[in-house]
C-alpha cells in the first residue's frame, strides 16, 4: 500500500514543474540516445571483424602489410597439410573520378576466389561472363546502387600503385548472404592487372598481397597458421598467418585510440548528466523540506521519505531513459544512413539497451542519493521551520 | 495527579547556534489532564513553539521529564516515537502543511495510511472527519483551491483522523481572518467538548486563548507562577 502511494507521490510530484521536469527529462534522454550512438559506432566497428568467416586464414608477409608475397607461394601453401584450397588478393587502391570516391577494390584469383567466399553470392552466368573477360570485374550490390552501375557498364579506375588509367567491364553484382555481408567492395581479375603491370615495372609484377586459405578443420587454425609460417621460415618473404577474424582485429587496431575515445566520450556524457539531474533533486528536495518534516510529524519514517526521493528521482530518469531507448533506434538508422558505406552493419545490440537502462537507473539512484541522505539528517523542527 | 494525561517536571530545553548555548525553556512544571484545552500565551521567542514540540514528540528535551500517558517518550527510540504520533498526536500547523499535490481526501487519509485499515475502511473514516469540518463537498480539490481557513479545516480533519488523544495546534488562526479563525475555534471547541480531545494550543492573541479551558503564560522560557498549576 505505501508503496503505490510512494509512486503515485512521485508521479504527482514529478508534474509539479512541468517546464523543469520536462528539461531534465529531455537531457536524460539526450544523453542516453548519444551513449547508446556511440556504444553502437564501437560495437559495429568490431562487428565488422567478427564477421569474416574463421575457417579462413590470411596469410601475408611478416614484415608488413604492404610488402607483398611472391605469387608462387600459393602452390606452397595448398601442399600444407590441413589445408582445403587457397586463393589471393590484391589491394588495387584506384581513384574513381574523385579521391573522396573511396571503396575497396580488390584484384584477386577470378578462377578461385569466389569459391572461398561463398557469401558472396554472383549468378552463374554473371560469375561465368567475368572468370571469361579478363577486363571484367563484379562489385558489391550496395556499390553499384551507390554509383549506378549495372552490368556491362565500364568504370575507369585511375591507378596508385599500378599506375595507368584503367578500365574494367562490370560483368557481375554479387549479394550479400546476409545483411552483415560488405556489400562494397569492387574485384577485378589478378591475371590481367599483373600482365599489364609486368610491361611497365616489372618489380610490382608476380607479387599478391594476402593468401586466403580455407582450411578442413577450423578446430585446427593455429596449427595450420603454424605449419604455413614454419614453411616460409628463412625465405626472403616470411609470412605470418592468422584468422581472418584476428587479421582483422590487428586491421582495426589502428584506430583503437580513437574507439576508446568515444567509450570515453560515452561515459562522460553519462556522467554529466548525473550531475545535473543530481542538481535537479537537490533542489526538489530543498523546495519540500517542509512536506518531509510534515510526514514525519505524522508518523511516516525517515525511510519512507528517502523512498519518496528515490521514487521522484527513479520514476525521472527511467523516464527520460526509456524515451532515450526508443529513440536511439530511429537515430541510429539515420545515422547509419548518413554514414552511408562506413560500416557494414550498425545495429544497436541488446547489450546496449541494458546498458542504457542500467545507466538511467544508476542516474535516478546516484542524483537521489544526497538528498535522502540529507533528509534523514534534517531534523523534523527544523524542517517544519523551513520557509519555501 | 493520576488524572493528568501530561506531566512535565523540570524540563529544561537548550538549543546551541555554533557553540552557544541557547536556554529556550528553563526548568517547566507543568500538569494537563486528559480532556483540558490549554491555551499556551506569550510573546514572541518565549518558547511556545518549543514546549509544544516536545509535548507532540517531535523534539527531545535537553533535562527534566516528560510523561504522556505515563509513558517517557523522550526515551523512546526513533522509530518507536514516530509510532507512537502516528497513533497519540494530532497535528494543526499556522501553515496548516497539506500536501500541495494531494487532493483534501487524500490529505486527510494521509496518516491512515500507517495503519491496518483497507481502502474501504479508510474513505468511510475520510469522509465521516471531512463531513465533521464542513467539507464534504470539497473533497476532490487540491491545497491551492481552497482558501485558508478551508485549508486550516482539512488539517484539523487530517489531526483528528486516526482518532488521536492530544491534539497540538500551533498559533492554528495566526494566518487567518477573524470569520475563519471562528470557525477554526469552534471546530478545536466541539473536538475538545463532544470527543473528548485533549488540546494544547499555542496563540499570543487573547481572543483566541480565551476559547481553552485555562490559560498558561510563558515568558522567557520560564511559565509564570501559578500558571503551570492545575
Ligand atoms: N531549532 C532551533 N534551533 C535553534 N534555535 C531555536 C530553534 N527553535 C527555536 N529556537 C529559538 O528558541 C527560541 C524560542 O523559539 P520558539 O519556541 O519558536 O518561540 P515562540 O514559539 O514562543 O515564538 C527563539 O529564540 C528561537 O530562535
Ligand atoms: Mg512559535
Amino acid at each position: 500500500m505505501l508503496y503505490g502511494y510512494v509512486l503515485k507521490l512521485a508521479r504527482k510530484n514529478m508534474l509539479r514543474h512541468r517546464l523543469r521536469t520536462g528539461l531534465t527529462m529531455a537531457g536524460i534522454a539526450i544523453a542516453i540516445v548519444s551513449f547508446g550512438l556511440l556504444r553502437t559506432v564501437v560495437d559495429s566497428w568490431y562487428a565488422g571483424a567478427e564477421l569474416g568467416s574463421s575457417g579462413r586464414l590470411i596469410t601475408r608477409s611478416e614484415a608488413s602489410l604492404s610488402f607483398p608475397l611472391p605469387a608462387t607461394y600459393s602452390e606452397r601453401i595448398r601442399k600444407v597439410p590441413g589445408v582445403r584450397s587457397v586463393t589471393f588478393a590484391n589491394w588495387f587502391g584506384g581513384i574513381y573520378i574523385d579521391e573522396k570516391n573511396f571503396f575497396a577494390q580488390f584484384a584477386v584469383d577470378a578462377q578461385s576466389y569466389f569459391d572461398l567466399y561463398p557469401e558472396f553470392r554472383v549468378a552463374p552466368a554473371e560469375l561465368a561472363d567475368f572468370k571469361r573477360d579478363r577486363r571484367g570485374a563484379i562489385v558489391g550490390r550496395k556499390l553499384a546502387k551507390k554509383y549506378g552501375w549495372k552490368v556491362g557498364d565500364q568504370v575507369p579506375l585511375r591507378g596508385t600503385i599500378y599506375p595507368g588509367n584503367w578500365s574494367f567491364t562490370i560483368r557481375g553484382i554479387y549479394q550479400g548472404a546476409d545483411d552483415k555481408t560488405d556489400e562494397n567492395q569492387f574485384l577485378m581479375h589478378w591475371h590481367y592487372v599483373n600482365e599489364t603491370i609486368k610491361a611497365l615495372l616489372p618489380s610490382l609484377a608476380d607479387k599478391v598481397g594476402v593468401f586466403i586459405v580455407d582450411i578442413r578443420d577450423p578446430a585446427q587454425a593455429a596449427a595450420v597458421s603454424a605449419a604455413i609460417d614454419s614453411s616460409f621460415k628463412n625465405s626472403l618473404a616470411e609470412t605470418r598467418t592468422e584468422t581472418q577474424k584476428a587479421f582483422q582485429l590487428g586491421f582495426i587496431a589502428m584506430v583503437d585510440t580513437i574507439l576508446l575515445a568515444i567509450q570515453t566520450v560515452a561515459y562522460v556524457v553519462v556522467l554529466i548528466i548525473m550531475a545535473v539531474m543530481a542538481n535537479t533533486m537537490a533542489m526538489a528536495a530543498r523546495e519540500r523540506m517542509r512536506e518531509y518534516a510534515t510526514l514525519k510529524a505524522l508518523g511516516f519514517s525517515d525511510g519512507f521519505v528517502s523512498l519518496l526521493i528515490f521514487g521522484e528521482s527513479l520514476a525521472l530518469s527511467l523516464a527520460g531513459g526509456l524515451l532515450g531507448i526508443l529513440l536511439t533506434f530511429p537515430a541510429a538508422a539515420s545515422f547509419f544512413r548518413a554514414t552511408r558505406d562506413l560500416f557494414v552493419v550498425f545495429e544497436v545490440r541488446p547489450e546496449t539497451v541494458l546498458l542504457q537502462l542500467g545507466s538511467a537507473v544508476l542516474i535516478g539512484v546516484f542524483a537521489a542519493l544526497a538528498p535522502a541522505i540529507n533528509s534523514t539528517r534534517v531534523r523534523i523542527v527544523d524542517g517544519l521551520r523551513a520557509v519555501t | 495527579m493520576s488524572s493528568s494525561l501530561i506531566s512535565i517536571r523540570e524540563l529544561s530545553k537548550t538549543y546551541r547556534r555554533g557553540n552557544q548555548p541557547v536556554p529556550v525553556l528553563l526548568g517547566i512544571d507543568l500538569e494537563i489532564a486528559a480532556g483540558d484545552y490549554v491555551s499556551l500565551m506569550g510573546p514572541s521567542g518565549s518558547g511556545k513553539s518549543t514546549l509544544l514540540n516536545l509535548i507532540a514528540g517531535i523534539d527531545k528535551p535537553s533535562s527534566g521529564s516528560l510523561l504522556i500517558d505515563g509513558i517517557d517518550i523522550a526515551a523512546l527510540p526513533e522509530n518507536d516515537l514516530a509510532a507512537w504520533r502516528a497513533a497519540n498526536v494530532g497535528f494543526v500547523f499556522q501553515f496548516y502543511n497539506l500536501m500541495p499535490v494531494l487532493d483534501a481526501f487524500e490529505n486527510v487519509e494521509l496518516p491512515l495510511l500507517l495503519t491496518g485499515l483497507n481502502r474501504a475502511e479508510r474513505r468511510e473514516h475520510v469522509e465521516t472527519a471531512l463531513a465533521m469540518v464542513g467539507l464534504s463537498d470539497r473533497m476532490d480539490h487540491y491545497p491551492n483551491e481552497l482558501s485558508g481557513g478551508q485549508q486550516q479545516r482539512v488539517a484539523i480533519a487530517r489531526a483528528l483522523i486516526t482518532d488521536p488523544t492530544l491534539i497540538v495546534a500551533d498559533e492554528p488562526t495566526g494566518d487567518l481572518d477573524r470569520q475563519s479563525a471562528d470557525d477554526v475555534l469552534n471546530l478545536l471547541d466541539r473536538l475538545n467538548g463532544e470527543l473528548g480531545k485533549t488540546i494544547v494550543m499555542v496563540t499570543h492573541d487573547p481572543k483566541c486563548a480565551n476559547r481553552a479551558k485555562r490559560q498558561v503564560h510563558l515568558e522567557k522560557g520560564v511559565l509564570l507562577s501559578g500558571s503551570g498549576a492545575h
